[in-house]
C-alpha cells in the first residue's frame, strides 16, 4: 500500500475495486464501513459482483468482467472533460500527460456504457465524487491484477490517482490489499526472479557485486532474470527445468489451469516440498520436509501497509518438524558437505567451504541474527531491528537507525522522480463467453477460508461454517437453466470440469458464476485460464468462459 | 475545570465522564458493563457514585462531569447498593467458579470477592430464578450460556460498534431476558460474520467457543503476542498456550486492528495442533513414503540438487518461496537459491 490502514479514518472518499474487502480483509472492511457509517465518508464500489460492501456504497458500478481499463479511462475522460483534474499536481509531479489525455479521448461515458455496461450517468457521478474529494483512497486486490491485462489495470488506476493528485498525502493513495499474510515480505526479501532483497535488480552489476561480497559466496551470482512461477511449469514440460523446491505453497490447487501444473509436477526429476501439512502438491514430491507453523517460530511478517511486525514463538513444533529457517541452514551445510565429499577441489572452486565473514557457514543462533543480516543488505529495511519493531512495528522505507518509518509513500516525489502517465488501449479478457461456453467464471475467496484451505479446512469451527464449495449463480440464469440452490452442477471450461453444489445468489452478475479455490474436492482452477499478463506474468484467474450443466440427481 | 472527588481536587476536561476522570487519577470505581473499546452502556449500576445535589446515585460511566462537581465514590450507602446489585446478579449467575474456564480472570468473581458476596447472601430473597432455556446463537461457533449471562449488553454493543453488524440483541423480559440473534430489521437481516467480538468482550464467560479446545486456567496459560498468519492486514493477537497446545486466541490492545479480529484470526488456530501435521521428513522410495531423519533427508536433497546442478546447470532448478513464511526465511531461501545454487529461478505463489 502507498498509505496506511489507519488513514481510512482521515479520508473523504473511498473507491474499492476488485476487492471483496469485507470477506478477504475483514478488519480493513470494517474500518471502511465505520468511516462510511460514522463519518459519512463516501464509498464507491466497482465490482461485477454484488459484494457485501455494496450495501454501504453511495455508488456501485457493475462493469462486465475484464473491462477495467475501459471504465477507469472513462473516469479520467469525465474528469478531464469537466475540468476536475489537479493541474498543479500534474504539472509539477508527472510526465506523459498530453499523450495520456489523447488516449482517453475515445472513452466517453457512452462508449464505456457499451463496453462495460455501466450507465453513463453513474460513471459521471463516480468521477465527480472521486475527483472533487479533498482526500480519496483507492483499494484494489486480485480482482484487478488477476487478468491478462492486469498490469494495464493497475497503470490505469495510477493514471486516475495522479490525474486527481490523490497520492502523496495522508488519506490518499493507491492501495493494493495483499491476500496472504506475508506476500509483502516475500517480495521485499527478493522471493522474485528479477530482484534481490529490497527490489534491487539482479541485472545491476554493482548490486550483484555487493551481494557477492556480503554473502561471501564462491558461486557466481547470476545476472540473468529467473523464471516466474507461471513460466516454471511450462519449462518443466519443455525439459528446461528438472528440479523444484516448493516451500509452503500449494500450486497443485492454487494455480490457473491446475491440470497443466500437475502434469508438470509429475514430470519433474526431483521435487522437494516443505510444508506443515501433506498438501496436494506434496503428493508429487520426492522428499517432504516438515516445517513449523507461525505459532512455533520467531521472525517477522510485513503487512499490506509495509509494517514490519514480530512473530513470536508460543510452542514447540510437533515431532521432528523444524522452523523453515533452521531447515535452510541445515540444508546449506548438507549441500556443502556433499560438495566436499565429491571433491575437495571442486568445493573450493565453488567457494562453498568459504566462511561467511565473522560467523560460521550458515550458522545463526536465532532469527534476529538473520534479520540483522538482511537489514544490512536491504536499504528499505536498513534502520530496522527486532528491538525497534518490538512495539507496534515500523513501516518501511526505514533507511536508518533513527528514521521513524514511512506511513505513506510518494510524499514529495515518486520513486522514479516524476510519475509517468501511461496511454492505455482497452483490450478485453483473453477468453470471452461464446455460444458453447456462455458464462463468465470468476474465482475468489470467502471469509471463513484461506487460500487452498490447507489450514482453515482443518479448523473445526471454520470448516463447519463453510464445509463445501457452493458455486454461485444469479437467479435469472438459475431459473433459465432450471437450477435451484442445493442442486449439483457441472461447470465446464475448455480446460476441464468440476462438479459442485449450487447457491443461487444475487452476488454474481447475470451471466456470471463465481467459485472459490478453497476446496480440494472442487479444484476450480482446473477451469481457469492460464493466459498470462505479459508483464506481471499473473494468470487471468478472474475471467474465463464456462458452461453450466445440471447434474441429474 | 476541576471537580472534587473523595475530597481530592482533580483536573477534568469538557466531555469526560466521572469514570474517565477517576481512572485518569487512579481512583477505582467498580464497573461491570463498561468496556474501554465501547461507548458507555450504563446497564449494570456497579459504578454508581454520589454527586452532591443529586438525590439518587448516578452511574459514573455515563455521567458527564461539570465544573465544581463534588463526587463520592465509596460511601457505606454505595457499598450496600453495590452489594445488592451483585446479589441480584448471583441469583441467576451460578456461583460455580471452579468449573468455569475464566476462573481467576473474571471481573464478576473479583467483585464478588471485593464485596464479600457468599452463598448465604443468596438466600436474602425468597425467589427462585426462572431458568432461561438455552437457544441458538447468531453463529454455531459460539455457545451462549443464558444462566451465566448478566445481561450487561456489551456483546450487543460490540457487534454494532466494532463489527458494524448488529446481529444480536436482547430478547424477552425479566428473568427470561436473554441475548438472541436479531431476526430482521426492517427489510434487512443483519448477518453474523462469526467474528467473535461479542465473545471477546463478555465479562463473565457467557459466550464461549462452541468447538474450542478446553481452555487452560488463567494461571497455567501462557500468552504470547504475535501477528496473525492469515491475511495481509497483519492484525496483532495473543496465542494462549497450555503446554504445547494452543487453546485460544485473545485480542491485544493496539496494532492495526486495535484489538479487533475476524473469524479466521480468532477461530482459525485449530490447525496448529492438528493431528495431520507433518512430524517427520518423508522420502519417496519405490512409490511409497518412508519416514526419515533430518540428516538422511537433507543429505538426499543436497545430493540430488548437486547432481542436477552439475548435469544441467543451476538454471535447471526452480524454487517457490512462501508468502506464509517469515521475512527471515524468505531471505535465507532466496540466498540459498541465488548464492548456493546460483540461479534466479525463485518466485512465490502470491500473485495467484
Ligand atoms: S460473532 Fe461477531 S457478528 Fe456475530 S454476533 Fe458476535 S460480534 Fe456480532
Ligand atoms: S452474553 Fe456476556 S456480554 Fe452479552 S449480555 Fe450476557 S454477560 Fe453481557
Ligand atoms: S485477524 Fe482476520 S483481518 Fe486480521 S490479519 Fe488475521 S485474517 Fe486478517
Ligand atoms: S459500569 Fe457503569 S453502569 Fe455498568
Amino acid at each position: 500500500m502507498t498509505n496506511s490502514i489507519a488513514e481510512i479514518e482521515e479520508t473523504d472518499v473511498i473507491l474499492i475495486t476488485g476487492s471483496n474487502t469485507s470477506e478477504a480483509h475483514p478488519i480493513i472492511g470494517r474500518m471502511i464501513k465505520r468511516a462510511v457509517d460514522r463519518r459519512r465518508a463516501k464509498l464507491i464500489v466497482v465490482d461485477p459482483r454484488k459484494i457485501p460492501m455494496v450495501s454501504f456504497a453511495n455508488i456501485w458500478l457493475r462493469p462486465r468482467p475484464g473491462t477495467d481499463v475501459a471504465w477507469i479511462n472513462g473516469l479520467c475522460h469525465v474528469i478531464l472533460e469537466e475540468g476536475l483534474w489537479d493541474r498543479e499536481f500534474v504539472a509539477q509531479r508527472t510526465e506523459g500527460f498530453e499523450e495520456f489525455r489523447e488516449s482517453v479521448k475515445e472513452f466517453t461515458p457512452e462508449y464505456v456504457e457499451q463496453v462495460c455496461g455501466i450507465p453513463a450517468e453513474d460513471l459521471r457521478r463516480a468521477a465527480r465524487l472521486y475527483a472533487r474529494a479533498p482526500k480519496a483512497m483507492i483499494f484494489y486486490a486480485m480482482g484487478i491484477t488477476q487478468h491478462a491485462h492486469g498490469t494495464d489495470n493497475v497503470k490505469a488506476l495510477a493514471n486516475l490517482v495522479m490525474l486527481c493528485g490523490q497520492v502523496g498525502r495522508e488519506g490518499t493513495g493507491l492501495n493494493p490489499l495483499r491476500g496472504q499474510n506475508n506476500v509483502q515480505g516475500a517480495c521485499d526479501m527478493g522471493a522474485l526472479p528479477n530482484v534481490l532483497p529490497g527490489y534491487q535488480p539482479v541485472t545491476d552489476e554493482e548490486v550483484l557485486a555487493r551481494f557477492q561480497a556480503e554473502w561471501a559466496t564462491g558461486v557466481r551470482l547470476s545476472n540473468k532474470v529467473g523464471m516466474p512461477v507461471t513460466e516454471m511449469f511450462p519449462a518443466v514440460l519443455e525439459g528446461r527445468l528438472r528440479a523444484m523446491y516448493i516451500v509452503g505453497e500449494n500450486p497443485a490447487l492454487s494455480d490457473a489451469n491446475v491440470s497443466h501444473v500437475r502434469e508438470a509436477l509429475e514430470a519433474l526429476d526431483f521435487l522437494v516440498v516443505q510444508d506443515i501439512f501433506f498438501t496436494e502438491t506434496a503428493a508429487y514430491a520426492d522428499v517432504v520436509l516438515p516445517a513449523a507453523s507461525f505459532a512455533e517460530k520467531d521472525g517477522t511478517f510485513t503487512n499490506t501497509e509495509r509494517r514490519v511486525q514480530r512473530v513470536r514463538k508460543a510452542i514447540d513444533p510437533p515431532g521432528r518438524a523444524r522452523a523453515d529457517w533452521e531447515i535452510f541452514c541445515r540444508l546449506a551445510k548438507a549441500y556443502s558437505r556433499e560438495l566436499n565429499k565429491r571433491s575437495a577441489v571442486a568445493a573450493v572452486a565453488n567457494g562453498l567451504a568459504a566462511r561467511c565473514k565473522d560467523r560460521g557457514y550458515w550458522d545463526y543462533a536465532d532469527p534476529s541474527e538473520i534479520f540483522d543480516e538482511l537489514a544490512a543488505v536491504t536499504p528499505i529495511y536498513a534502520g530496522l531491528s527486532y528491538k525497534r519493531v518490538e512495539r507496534g512495528g515500523i513501516q518501511w522505507p526505514c533507511p536508518s537507525r533513527h528514521h521513524p518509518g514511512t506511513p505513506y509513500l510518494h510524499k514529495d516525489r515518486f520513486a522514479r522522480g516524476r510519475g509517468k502517465f501511461h496511454a492505455l488501449a482497452f483490450q478485453g479478457p483473453a477468453e470471452l463467453p461464446d455460444e458453447e461456453y456462455p458464462f463468465y467464471l470468476s474465482t475468489g475467496r470467502i471469509r471463513f477460508h484461506y487460500h487452498t484451505g490447507t489450514m482453515t479446512r482443518r479448523c473445526r469451527g471454520l470448516d463447519r461454517l463453510a464445509p463445501a464449495e457452493r458455486i454461485q449463480i444469479h437467479p435469472q440464469d438459475a431459473e433459465r437453466l432450471g437450477i435451484r440452490t442445493g442442486d449439483r452442477v457441472r461447470v465446464v471450461s475448455r480446460r476441464g470440469e468440476v462438479e459442485a453444489e449450487v447457491l443461487v445468489s444475487e452476488n454474481p452478475a447475470p451471466g456470471m458464476v463465481f467459485a472459490t479455490f478453497h476446496f480440494a474436492e472442487v479444484p476450480v482452477n482446473v477451469l481457469t485460464n492460464d493466459a498470462l499478463d505479459p508483464v506481471s506474468k499473473i494468470p487471468e484467474l478472474k475471467v474465463c468462459a464456462v458452461r453450466v450443466e445440471k447434474v441429474a440427481a | 475545570m476541576t471537580i472534587l472527588m473523595d475530597g481530592m481536587r482533580l483536573n477534568a476536561r469538557e466531555g469526560q465522564t466521572i469514570l474517565d476522570v477517576a481512572r485518569e487519577h487512579d481512583i477505582r470505581i467498580p464497573t461491570l458493563c463498561y468496556h474501554e473499546k465501547l461507548k458507555p452502556i450504563g446497564s449494570c449500576r456497579m459504578c454508581i457514585v454520589e454527586v452532591e445535589g443529586s438525590s439518587t446515585p448516578v452511574a459514573a460511566c455515563t455521567t458527564a462531569v461539570s465544573d465544581g462537581m463534588i463526587v463520592r465514590t465509596h460511601t457505606p450507602d454505595l457499598v450496600e447498593l453495590r452489594r445488592e446489585t451483585l446479589k441480584l446478579i448471583f441469583l441467576k449467575h451460578p456461583m460455580n467458579c471452579a468449573a468455569c474456564e475464566i476462573n481467576g480472570n473474571c471481573q464478576l468473581q473479583d467483585l464478588a470477592h471485593e464485596y464479600d458476596i457468599n452463598h448465604t447472601d443468596l438466600h436474602t430473597y425468597n425467589i427462585r430464578p426462572v431458568e432461561p432455556e438455552p437457544g441458538p446463537y447468531a453463529t454455531p461457533l459460539i455457545q451462549y450460556h443464558p444462566r451465566r449471562c448478566i445481561l450487561c449488553g456489551r456483546c450487543v454493543q460490540a457487534c454494532v460498534e466494532i463489527t458494524e453488524v448488529g446481529a444480536i440483541n436482547f430478547k424477552g423480559r425479566g428473568a427470561l431476558a436473554r441475548i438472541a440473534p436479531v431476526e430482521r430489521m426492517g427489510s434487512i437481516k443483519p448477518e453474523c460474520v462469526s467474528c467473535g467480538e461479542c465473545m471477546a468482550v463478555c465479562p463473565v464467560n457467557a459466550l464461549t467457543e462452541a468447538l474450542g479446545k478446553k481452555r487452560g486456567k488463567a494461571w497455567e496459560t501462557r500468552k504470547v503476542k504475535t501477528t496473525c498468519t492469515y491475511c495481509g492486514c497483519g492484525c496483532q493477537l495473543e496465542l494462549n498456550a497450555v503446554g504445547e497446545t494452543v487453546t485460544a486466541v485473545t485480542p491485544v490492545d493496539g496494532g492495526v486492528n486495535r484489538g479487533a479480529l475476524c473469524s479466521k484470526g480468532r477461530f482459525g488456530y485449530d490447525f496448529i495442533n492438528h493431528h495431520e501435521r507433518l512430524k517427520t521428513p518423508l522420502i519417496r522410495e519405490n512409490g511409497t513414503w518412508r519416514e526419515a531423519n533430518w540428516d538422511e533427508a537433507l543429505d538426499f536433497v543436497a545430493k540430488r540438487l548437486v547432481d542436477i546442478r552439475s548435469e544441467s546447470g543451476p538454471d535447471a532448478i526452480g524454487a517457490l518461496a512462501s508468502a506464509r513464511c517469515t521475512n527471515e526465511e524468505n531471505y535465507l531461501f532466496q540466498k540459498f537459491i541465488r548464492g548456493v545454487i546460483g540461479t534466479n529461478n525463485v518466485d512465490h505463489c502470491a500473485r495467484l
